[in-house]
């Protein structure tokens, strides 16, 4: 029997949530330890909102089991709550009321002591840097502020473990920033567990220590960025061709060192052991087939590399396409 | 754009605040205070109901007075404030923001916290209740000036106050229904519709005796018709008729029960679905 620190601060054992005649979460399996940042990978759709939301005990699973703290989330949702904070898609705030008193409700509905409201609270405008705009509404506040309040809502009781889904979309660059640094913060002096969800490759391998992959509701690979990375080679060749790109992947596919080839559109992606030493053989063989190359770059994998390679799509022109 | 910066003091895993049920009470108090800070800051929900009733209580008193006058000892006065009070309180919530709390997401907020579901939904009626007596206030103190006089003195004000602050409270649940049940502010604002029915078809402007026909069997069947008797009983009668008082708490009670039903169960509906 594991002893509570051993307990799992998020498990899952074949979880499911339909919507009708749509599965939206199709057997989902995740362990996750506690202390952990783990980062859920996947477009718009894939079932990562869905999955936090039961994690969370907003939704119910219509199958499968999941803990959370230990806590299973459909038999004990009150203690999951006590232990878990959420900073959900979309900041969910009461423009009408100001930061502080959204921060002071959120504190007397944990339970917090009333004498120590105070101070929690001034804690929380540093730690969000909005202490001069905590007297203000809601409403007055940016996007930005908005995201950082509602982090800072998330945090109001110390949570065990904390879900952020999609933290910094719509943030700009800099504000992007300031949450990773606030994530590793968390999870490195506080020991907090994070949950984190993303359409961002770079951002799942900036922050998370795990990365699952989840396409159309179920996990298609999971590990750290670099083990899924290794997947898929040591470096990668992208050639980019004008003409059927196809009809020229038996040639690439021939030459020595190349691992695999994807074909995407126009485009060719090359997995190979050795970047340096291939890219001119490769070179050759593309010369020798009736297409016009217009770029040929060697670089090391990413994570849309690994979603590519698993799913047949890439996740950020996805999301470009779901976008528009 | 600021960055989050580092606060002065992080304060060490063991020196944390911890989470921890607050009990059902405190769970109410903290959503009613709530609701009720931000009365002041919604006042289009609350001056267009109180304007509405001052201003019928004056305008049916100059129109329909005369038509009275020959019934002996009748007070027309008397008799219209039970209706301005319920022009005024009636469809008086917070329900309106409720339902902007589930679209903008803030409902989630909520149910994210260890709050009791029930005390959400009970947080915003008892800041209902408060809102519906103080409604009663400025129209009280314009019958006070019109000569109206409570057989039953200060005692007689507060029950009134307290029916009239009940009966709001009894249809107010059943705007909390369409809120929960809907998530659309549009099909709240329909809810106003109910109004109309309860508070016309009924002995609004004239009393039980003059009404004929169909109107008469709809009064019959119209709770509204036996709150307004124990109202008026409260201003017009002598001493406390406790026949008339009983029979407009049960009216309450009746439709307090239906509404109650259909907002409770629209609540487990709401948490159920996420």
């Amino acid at each position: 029997m594991r002893s509570p620190t051993e307990v799992a601060a998020i498990r899952t054992e074949g979880l499911v949530r339909r919507f009708g005649e749509l599965t939206a979460v199709d057997g989902v399996d995740l362990d996750v330890p506690r202390g952990e940042i783990y980062g859920f990978l996947g477009p718009n759709g894939a079932g990562k909102s869905t999955t936090v939301r039961m994690l969370c005990t907003l939704l119910a699973p219509t199958g499968g089991r999941a803990s959370v703290a230990g806590c299973d989330v459909a038999a004990q949702p009150g203690d999951v709550r006590l232990r878990i904070g959420a900073a959900l898609q979309e900041a969910a705030l009461d423009p009408k009321q100001t930061g502080a008193e959204l921060l002071r409700l959120q504190g007397l509905l944990y339970g917090l002591p009333r004498s120590a409201m105070a101070r929690r609270v001034a804690q929380l405008g540093e730690l969000i840097d909005l202490s001069d705009a905590l007297d203000r509404p809601v409403a007055t506040y940016s996007g930005g502020m908005r995201r950082r309040l509602d982090l800072a809502a998330a945090l109001v009781h110390n949570p065990e473990i904390l879900f952020l889904d999609e933290p910094t979309t719509g943030l700009d660059p800099v504000s992007r920033a300031s949450v990773w640094t606030e994530v590793r913060r968390l999870n490195g002096e506080l020991g907090m567990t994070i949950f984190l969800t993303t359409q961002y490759l770079e951002e799942a391998d900036e922050l998370a220590h795990r990365v699952g992959i989840i396409d159309r509701g179920r996990i298609v690979a999971e590990g750290t960025p670099d083990e899924l990375k290794r997947t898929v080679g040591s470096d990668v060749i992208l050639a980019r061709v004008e003409g059927d790109a196809a009809s020229v992947c038996p040639v690439v596919e021939m030459v020595p060192g190349v691992q695999s080839v994807d074909v995407h559109g126009n485009e060719l992606i090359i997995a190979t052991g050795s970047g340096p030493a291939t890219i001119s053989p490769v070179a050759v063989a593309l010369a020798s087939c009736e297409v016009t190359v217009s770029e040929l770059t060697l670089r090391t994998p990413t994570l849309d590399d690994v979603f590519l390679e698993l799913t047949g799509t890439h996740i950020e022109r996805d999301e470009e396409e779901t976008a528009a | 754009m600021t960055a989050i910066a580092a606060p002065e003091s992080v304060p060490s895993p063991g020196d944390v605040l911890r989470a921890r049920p607050a009990g059902f009470f405190h769970d109410l108090s903290s959503i009613a205070g709530r609701a009720l800070r931000a009365v002041p800051r919604d006042l289009e929900g609350v001056i267009p109901s109180v304007f509405i009733a001052l201003f019928f209580f004056l305008v049916n008193i100059a129109t329909l007075e005369r038509l009275t006058e020959g019934l002996p000892g009748f007070d027309y006065t008397a008799f219209q404030m039970p209706t301005a009070i319920l022009l005024g309180v009636t469809g008086v919530s917070r329900a309106p923001a409720l339902v902007l709390d589930v679209q903008n997401g803030y409902f989630d907020r909520l149910l994210l916290t260890p709050v009791r579901r029930t005390a959400i939904l009970v947080g915003h009626m008892a800041a209902d209740v408060a809102v519906a007596a103080a409604l009663t206030v400025p129209i009280l103190v314009l019958g006070f000036i019109l000569g109206v006089r409570f057989e039953g003195g200060p005692l007689g004000v507060v029950v009134f106050v307290l029916l009239a602050s009940l009966w709001s409270l009894a249809f107010a649940g059943f705007g909390y229904a369409i809120a929960l049940k809907t998530g659309n502010p549009a099909a709240v604002n329909s809810s106003f519709l109910l109004f109309f029915p309860f508070l016309f078809l009924t002995s609004s402007y004239v009393p039980r005796e003059q009404l004929s026909g169909w109107l008469d069997t709809v009064a019959g069947l119209n709770p509204v018709t036996y709150l307004l008797e124990g109202l008026r009983s409260l201003v017009l009668g002598s001493g406390w008729q406790w026949d008339e008082l009983g029979a407009a708490l049960l009216a309450i009670a009746v439709v307090g029960a239906v509404s109650m039903s259909l907002c409770f169960a629209a609540l487990r509906g709401r948490v159920a679905r996420g």
